[in-house]
């Protein structure tokens, strides 16, 4: 079932080699393998629990994986995190903190800053040149709290742009936006993927992964299957994906499927 | 008139207790605008009351009564940060044990020293107005090393506070931070032993930065605002303290706490007043 595309250069953007995690002697990834290559788009798809944002967590470093390892353009996640941008989950920033956009992007420059030193001329520029390049740059003086959906996703996304990383990892940016706003975000990271960015993104949303990755993985604690969204969003991978979550519609050809699940903290809402 | 505000100045013990107040009132201040951001009022409050363990040592065997708090809460917020990491033990959990446990140890200590109750009355409550030039050594000391590293990692410390996994994966050392900031909130409580007390030091921490929440919108902003109600609550505070023969920690929480429902009654974005000015706008709209 796993079949992983060849890739276009010999190094891989983002490699994972047999991951194992979890929390409390409970398994959240089970020998996780697979390689991104440079410059494409890939979508992780899986129901909640399946594993995504530990996943994430072990690529960026900030769990230690039971076994395995994690190669970002082949050598070790630890000694590579310059090189990566991340973008949280919208629920779990402070949307009340007392700061305004252009200082939230900065922040994402303060690790590079180092100690003991503010902001150089440099680090505003490369603040307000993320800004730009979601399209947020003339919103820079208002207060975080006072933005909508679309563009708090937007300043999140910039301040991961902040040190120019060669790996973005977006954990669910479409969650809860409307077609509009997600197609918006989509276009910004064509643009990114153009640029030579690789993109790593997780949803719940299987439209989103038919339109805007190259490449989807589909994550159950396992990988249940990995390759282009047409050879992979089949009703058979999305029913070993979601299991029994899932209903399934036929429509021209194409398997579209509907899917029930709960927010941390949020209503229960439907995703095509 | 006049003589209402210079005749108090006059005095030494005045004199002594403007100072060690206004050095409270600054730090705590300061301190403070994190402490209500990220809803660690309980932190500072169970590091204060821990203290008295520190305080009750020092006072059955001799010495600053300061210096003995301070001896205790550097420690003490260690152990809670320690704790709650390591332990899987929620945070506030590990703040309640540390609280109970330290004034539990107090009590104890400084019931085997006859004729305590007096003395108690002073660590609970604050005795600014016996405040000594040792006292206020210490005072500005401890006052200017927590400003100063507040200075120094201003943007780790914002960071942290606003996203501390962010603040991770971008390369700041969080861990340092995280154990950092109950330190100083630990050590900024004993600037204010002196000044409110064990019990009222909550005040100073909480009410300013809160005030400066509803009046302002800017982080900078807010923590300058917060130093000068600070201030006032403690200036004003203390006039009426020695006018009126009122206990002056206490007088000054109390001044704060009316500066406070002044700003819930004015407050640009969330005050009564503004509501109901924004409510009739829309319905004087509405009607035209």
């Amino acid at each position: 079932m796993t079949t992983t595309p060849q890739p276009k250069s010999s190094t891989p953007a983002l490699e994972v080699r047999g991951l194992w995690a979890g929390y409390n002697h409970t398994p959240a990834l089970k020998d996780v393998s697979f390689q991104v290559p440079e410059g494409e788009i890939v979508g992780i798809i899986g129901p909640n629990g399946a594993g995504k944002s530990t996943l994430f967590k072990a690529i960026l470093d900030l769990m230690k994986p039971w076994r395995g390892e994690t190669l970002i353009f082949g050598q070790s996640n630890r000694s590579q995190r310059a090189k990566i941008g991340y973008m949280p989950q919208i629920e779990l920033v402070d949307w009340n903190f007392p700061v305004s956009v252009k200082e939230v992007v900065l922040m994402g420059r303060y690790g590079h800053i180092g100690l003991f030193r503010r902001p150089s001329k440099e680090d505003r520029a490369a603040a307000h040149e993320a800004l730009e390049q979601v399209g947020m740059a003339h919103l820079g003086d208002r207060l975080i709290g006072e933005l909508s959906g679309g563009q708090r996703r937007r300043v999140l996304l910039a301040r991961a742009l902040t040190n120019r990383p060669k790996l973005l990892l977006l954990d669910e940016p479409m969650a809860g936006l409307d077609a509009t706003v997600q197609h918006q975000i989509i276009s910004i990271l064509r643009a990114l993927r153009d640029s030579g960015t690789t993109v790593v993104l997780s949803t719940h949303d299987l439209s989103c992964v038919s339109a805007a990755c190259d490449l989807t993985l589909c994550l159950n604690c396992q990988v249940v299957a990995y390759g282009p969204p047409r050879d992979v969003l089949v009703e058979k991978v999305l029913g070993e994906t979601f299991g029994t979550h899932l209903l399934m519609v036929h429509l021209d050809g194409q398997a579209y499927a509907y899917q029930h699940h709960r927010h941390s903290n949020g209503p229960p809402n439907e995703d095509k | 008139m006049f003589d209402l505000l210079t005749e108090p100045l006059e005095f030494a013990f005045m004199q002594r207790a403007f100072l060690a107040a206004s050095l409270a009132a600054v730090v705590c201040a300061a301190v403070g605008t994190f402490v209500v951001l990220k809803g660690l009022a309980f932190m500072g409050d169970a590091v204060a009351h821990s203290s008295l363990a520190g305080m009750a040592l020092v006072y059955a065997l001799g010495g600053s009564i300061l210096l003995g708090a301070l001896a205790w809460v550097v420690p003490a917020s260690l152990v809670i940060t320690y704790v709650s990491r390591r332990a899987n033990v929620m945070l506030d959990t590990s703040i309640g044990i540390i609280y109970a446990g330290g004034f539990a140890l107090g009590i104890i200590i400084l019931s085997q020293v006859s004729n305590y109750t007096v003395d108690l009355f002073g660590f609970l409550f604050g005795n600014v107005l016996g405040a000594t030039w040792g006292d206020i050594i210490i005072i500005g000391a401890v006052a200017a090393a927590v400003l100063l590293v507040m200075a120094i990692l201003y943007k780790e410390l914002i960071f942290t506070s606003y996203d501390s996994t962010m603040a991770e994966v971008s390369g700041v050392p969080v861990r340092l931070v995280q154990y950092l900031m109950p330190l100083l909130i630990g050590v900024t409580t004993v600037v204010a032993l002196k000044t409110v007390g064990i019990v009222l030091v909550l005040a100073l921490l909480v009410t300013p930065a809160a005030t400066a929440r509803l009046l302002v919108r800017r982080l900078p902003l807010m923590m300058a605002t917060s130093v000068l109600v600070a201030l006032a609550a403690t200036v004003v505070g203390l006039y009426l303290s020695f006018h009126l023969d009122l206990a002056s920690g206490p007088t000054i929480v109390l001044v704060a706490t009316g500066i406070f429902a002044l700003a819930l009654v004015v407050s640009p974005s969330r005050g009564v007043v503004w509501r109901r000015r924004s409510r009739e706008a829309i319905s004087t709209s509405v009607g035209a």
